[in-house]
């Protein structure tokens, strides 16, 4: 089994990673794995980290978690500090004890607020991200209707404010296209043709062409594809529109095409 | 480990007479220890393959953004505002890098490929229609990156006479204050404003790498403070260091005829040459880190704030890492090298690089029976790159 987490831990430590995993009683099995059959000293392969989520350089920070979402926040806080950002931490959770690393959080004071939704509700979104700032960037992580409602207030906000991180797919309309469509592979020479039915990846494996892949789910990013040729019909939830618009990447787990015919570098 | 324990050497590299030949004290500085106090600048320096490659990934403990040359920008006043890429760590380090990496990615080095392959073959059959002898510098390791980088950048046809005396200069100041740091001294100030002027959103075409990073400042990925930095590391980084490796493999080849026959043979194998050069020549010689804390190295504590001086060349030949180090030979594998560096600010430009190569080495293969040098050439002193001003070579068409 292959599962992303976020990187949680000091960057500055060479030697260790460190990820926060909540268990997920509907979940797909691995966060169940972490929690009842690892065990302290157990060995796990780990493949190279990517960044799908970066920080970008702003004076301010607004920092808004949900959750578990707080992991991938936990070291933009830490640079943000080292950076002399100004920043600010909306972190909320079901209750104050299911909230991951609050001790750590609490030394930086006022720059943190919990918001424990059985203590004060929900965050109050509009207080927080009401007037639009050029100088702000939200950074936002947490469960798919928190990650909705942020991006209707930041609609209003300059574009390219918000960035946002899923471990949820985005929910996605049907296909537009109901036929199948071939994809040629420039490398290895040879075309596989995707029925309706399947998935470029799964159509691919079919034909005995294995690309690595992780959630399936266009999250992680595991199954990253160059494009040469075609214009792929993007529904992952990694992408933002400036790399959709490129169109020369694509997530072959869950994006399909939009034509009849799509060149991969495979 | 005290002090007393390491190895030291009154030896400058930086001397006119190892610069010129710098092999045999690479050779004594690998023999001695794995960690040498050069006493004639105070610093530590490694030599060997595992040290050098140690240095370079360790980011945490050595750190950039005090200089990557001998000046220590923690008492010193660099001479020019500091490189967003090479002279930073992360943080501040992460969002130039990130953006340049995709600026040069190998997805967009591929839209390039035929132009250069094609602009190669121009230039080389300018070349074959003149003289069978010629200089190979200005002819071709000069003339090929000065024809399709600028270009690719984005650049105005005004000033580019100004890249290789920039780069030049750049270069030799990570090194002591000697007279070729003195010599470019003048036109130091002069210089980069000008390259600082060809690198602002205005000065530069719609559809190049420069215009890239200005987009990715639109979108907010780095500021707009920031961009004509991250164009300037382009013009700084990228010109001299290609002019320096394909003379590297110009002049390998141009001293190992069999070599050439065997890219003729087969001129898929244009890639593993220019790497093999790489390695071989190493035109970026050596670059200095700042200790961020005391840090132990190959059994030596490097005192905090205590500068090293990480010897590429030396590692490149490194008889412990490299079999016949001293061969040029195309059936090595050359990953591994150190001269592109390593780790966090191994160099972004690497893909570039060895696309120019692989453009011109194939353009000339198919035209190109043998090329022999004539006579020892002439090398152009620097304290970093190790470079060539001159190598003179007779060819015979194929």
């Amino acid at each position: 089994m292959t599962r992303q987490y976020s990187l949680c831990g000091n960057r500055w430590d060479a030697e260790t990673y460190r990820v926060g995993v909540l268990r997920e009683v509907a979940g797909r099995g691995g966060s169940a794995y972490v929690h009842d059959v690892l065990a302290v000293g157990d060995l796990v392969g780990l493949g190279g980290p990517r960044n799908n989520f970066p920080l970008v350089p702003a004076s301010r920070y607004l920092f808004v978690a949900g959750g578990i979402g707080i992991t991938p926040l936990l070291p933009m806080v830490h640079q943000a500090e080292l950076l002399g950002a100004d920043w600010t931490l909306v972190y909320g959770g079901r209750t104050r004890g299911s909230m991951a690393f609050l001790d750590e959080l609490a030394v930086h004071g006022e720059r943190v607020h919990v918001v424990p939704q059985d203590e004060c509700g929900l965050i109050d979104l509009p207080r927080w991200l009401g007037a639009p700032d050029p100088a702000t960037k939200v950074y936002c992580c947490g469960p798919g209707p928190l990650l909705d409602a942020v991006e209707r207030i930041c609609a209003a906000w300059p574009p390219f404010a918000l960035r946002t991180e899923r471990f949820v797919a985005r929910e996605q309309g049907a296909p537009s296209r109901t036929t199948p469509f071939d994809v040629e592979l420039a490398r290895t020479g040879g075309t596989v043709t995707v029925p309706p039915d399947l998935s470029v990846l799964e159509a691919l494996g079919k034909a005995g062409v294995e690309v690595l892949s992780s959630c399936r789910q266009g999250l992680c990013g595991t199954c990253e594809t160059d494009v040469l040729a075609g214009l792929p019909e993007h529904r992952d939830s990694i992408l933002d529109d400036a790399e959709r618009a490129a169109g020369d990447c694509m997530f072959v787990c869950v994006s399909r095409s939009l034509g009849d015919r799509l060149v991969l570098d495979l | 480990m005290s002090l007393a324990a390491v190895p030291t050497t009154t030896v400058d590299p930086f001397s006119p007479e190892v610069l010129a030949d710098p092999l045999p004290f690479q050779e004594r500085l690998r023999e001695a220890g794995p960690v040498v106090y050069l006493t004639s600048h105070g610093v530590h320096a490694f030599g060997r393959h595992e040290q050098v490659h140690a240095a370079l990934t360790n980011w945490q403990g050595l750190q950039s953004g005090a200089g990557v040359g001998l000046s220590n920008f923690r008492l010193e006043k660099p001479w020019r505002p500091p490189s967003l890429l090479l002279e930073s760590d992360p943080p501040r380090h992460d969002a130039p890098r990130r953006v340049l990496s995709a600026v040069l990615g190998p997805r967009v080095l591929r839209s390039l490929r035929e132009r250069w392959s094609a602009d190669a073959e121009a230039l080389v059959d300018e070349v074959l229609a003149g003289p069978d002898e010629f200089d190979a510098v200005p002819a071709l390791a000069e003339a090929f990156p000065l024809r399709v980088f600028p270009d690719a950048v984005g650049l105005g046809p005004d000033g580019r006479e100004n890249l290789l005396p920039y780069g030049n200069h750049l270069f030799n100041a990570f090194g002591p204050a000697n007279a070729l740091v003195e010599a470019g001294r003048p036109r130091a100030p002069e210089l980069g404003a000008r390259v600082a002027g060809q690198c602002a959103r205005e000065a530069l075409s719609g559809d190049g790498f420069g215009a890239a990073v200005w987009a990715a400042a639109d979108r907010g990925e780095i500021t707009p403070e920031q961009a004509p930095l991250v164009v300037r590391s382009l013009l700084s980084a990228g010109i001299d260091t290609t002019v320096h490796g394909l003379a590297a493999v110009l002049h390998a080849f141009a001293t190992h005829p069999a070599q050439w026959r065997r890219l003729r043979e087969r001129p898929q194998l244009a890639r593993v040459a220019f790497d093999e050069a790489v390695r071989w020549q190493s035109p970026v010689q050596t670059f200095f880190r700042t200790a961020t804390r005391d840090v132990e190295i190959g059994g030596t504590v490097i005192p905090d704030g205590g500068k090293v001086l990480m010897f590429l060349g030396a590692a490149n030949r490194d008889p412990r890492r490299w079999a016949d180090p001293d061969a040029f030979d195309l059936g090595r594998d050359p990953s591994g090298h150190v001269g592109f560096g390593m780790g966090l600010h191994q160099c972004v430009g690497q893909h570039v690089a060895r696309l120019e190569a692989e453009a011109l080495l194939t353009a000339l293969a198919a035209r190109v029976a043998s090329i022999r040098q004539v006579g020892d050439g002439e090398r152009q002193l620097n304290n970093t790159l190790r470079a060539w001003a001159s190598i003179p070579v007779r060819v015979h068409r194929a």
